[in-house]
């Protein structure tokens, strides 16, 4: 029962965060809001692996922020990788592709969703919302974020310096989530999910695979660096005896190889998307459906 | 909220470095990057102490325990080699031995210890509850391995020399291979300058 227990503490929060906690509370509640209501009244279909693609992407998130394993993540450079590749890749990329818009917009509770729409109709707000996306739908800059972003923290000086002082730590990560959120929103959701800001599938692809190439470029350079480039852990104290250059060299295979594939992942759900919306043109102009076969089911339904 | 500022102050920083020509220090300089000197432990006569009890004396912070093999004998020789090297100005300069391991290492174990090393150095050591919460303070890592039959194990632990003012403010980053020249030399600045 005690070993039970002691092995429960490391699920604890090495570095207890009410903003992490409290934002993946209230996503969590309000999503599984959503589907509830959505399953009640039988108009939202959303199946099995949706909302278990959405779940694991924020399990993933907070378990990376808000357990022992950030502890490890602080103190030996391969688990800081692993902790990046699922606030940067994985945890975003699960949940954009689940489309949780509609279920987390159904759970905000009718009484909240007036003053929202009366919040959003507010001009100025209007204005600087509009503004914010004309920025940020460009393709190209939201793909010269993400990968700036993982070179701008893995410059040594700046990566010694984020590893001791916890501001910068936190500013690092809250970044790396909320950049990873933004990009694979912009790159995985369908055109006609995404309004105004829709971006043409042609670039997206492009963007996908020159940022999946420079990750895998710097991931390459870091195995194959032959002195230590990160002596913080070194000098802070590693968490087991490892030798320096052996983390260094998995450390940069999990900056290498897993983020190159979730770029060619990120390709293959944007020719699906593409395939999906032609197929429907064609059936809207009543015209010969070109592919053979059934219609591409939906990856992400819409509202 | 403070890392706006932070970053205002650092440039702040670049600027007057800019037009004073004060070199840089040799050590790594980490002034801002962690919080003041602050804890609550007790030295190796058993009396309780805080940072507070060393405020006034320049601080070198170490952690390590008395069966290191290696690290710390080295790096506390190299830093007893140092302070010889400032001369009279050492008397102004306390290093604080801080135990991963109490369990082994008794307040007497500890002043013996440190003994070998200079008046300077004091042994510092407390249960868990004191001693984690310090670790966690200067974001660094330790790791008792499992005993072996015959009870005898090693601790993982860091390297780092954390060097305050007189204020308990970080100032420097030293490790045991930056040499005693180095130390030497930053030390004498950082006891002229506060």
């Amino acid at each position: 029962m005690s070993k039970v227990l002691s092995d429960l503490a490391y699920l604890a929060p090495w570095d207890w965060s009410p903003t992490v906690e409290s934002v993946c509370l209230v996503m969590a509640v309000l999503y599984v809001r959503g589907l509830l209501a959505a399953r009640r009244e039988q108009d939202m279909h959303c199946g099995f692996w949706r909302p278990f693609s959405f779940g694991l992407g924020l399990l993933l998130i907070y378990g990376s922020l808000q357990t022992y394993f950030d502890y490890l993540s602080q103190h030996m450079f391969w688990v800081h990788r692993l902790q990046h590749l699922a606030l940067h890749h994985l945890g975003p990329f699960f949940m954009v592709v689940a489309a949780p818009g509609p279920a987390l917009l159904r759970g905000v509770p009718l009484r909240w969703r007036a003053g929202l729409s009366r919040l959003a109709q507010w001009p100025g707000l209007r204005t600087a919302l509009a503004l914010l996306l004309r920025v940020l739908r460009n393709p190209y800059l939201a793909g010269a974020l993400f990968v700036g972003l993982v070179y701008f923290w893995l410059i040594p000086s700046v990566h010694f310096s984020a590893m001791l002082d916890i501001n910068r730590y936190r500013l690092m990560n809250w970044g790396m989530a909320v950049d990873g959120l933004l990009f694979w929103w912009l790159m995985l959701t369908p055109r006609r999910a995404q309004g105004a800001a829709a971006i043409a599938y042609g670039p997206r692809i492009t963007v996908l695979i020159v940022s999946g190439f420079l990750q895998l470029f710097l991931g390459a350079f870091i195995v194959m660096y032959p002195k230590e480039l990160f002596n913080v852990y070194g000098i802070c104290g590693r968490v087991w005896a490892i030798s320096p250059m052996v983390d260094q060299q998995i450390g940069g295979c999990l900056t290498w190889i897993p983020t190159a594939m979730m770029s060619l992942a990120g390709v293959l759900v944007v020719i699906h998307h593409m395939l999906r919306d032609a197929a429907q043109a064609e059936g809207a102009r009543g015209g010969r459906v070109l592919a053979r076969g059934p219609l591409p089911a939906p990856l992400v339904a819409g509202p | 909220m403070s890392t706006p500022r932070r970053w205002i102050a650092a440039l702040a920083i670049l600027a007057l470095a800019a037009c004073s020509h004060q070199p840089p220090y040799a050590l790594h300089d980490i002034s801002g990057l962690l919080p003041p000197l602050q804890f609550q432990l007790t030295d190796d006569n058993g009396r309780p102490v805080t940072a507070q009890s060393y405020r006034g004396d320049i601080v070198l912070l170490y952690f390590g325990y008395t069966n290191c093999p290696d690290v710390c004998p080295t790096t506390l020789a190299m830093l007893a080699q140092a302070l010889r090297g400032l001369g009279q100005q050492a008397s102004k300069v306390r290093v604080l031995f801080v135990s991963v391991d109490p369990h082994r290492d008794s307040a007497a174990l500890m002043k013996r210890y440190v003994g070998y090393f200079g008046p300077q150095f004091v042994g510092l050591r407390g249960p868990d509850s004191e001693l984690i919460p310090l670790t966690r303070r200067y974001r660094v890592a330790f790791h008792r391995d499992a005993p072996d039959q015959y009870g005898n194990y090693a601790v993982e632990h860091s390297s780092a020399v954390f060097i305050f003012d007189r204020r308990g403010r970080v100032r420097l980053l030293a490790s045991s291979s930056d040499g005693a020249a180095a130390v030497t030399t930053d030390l004498r600045r950082l006891v002229a300058s506060s």
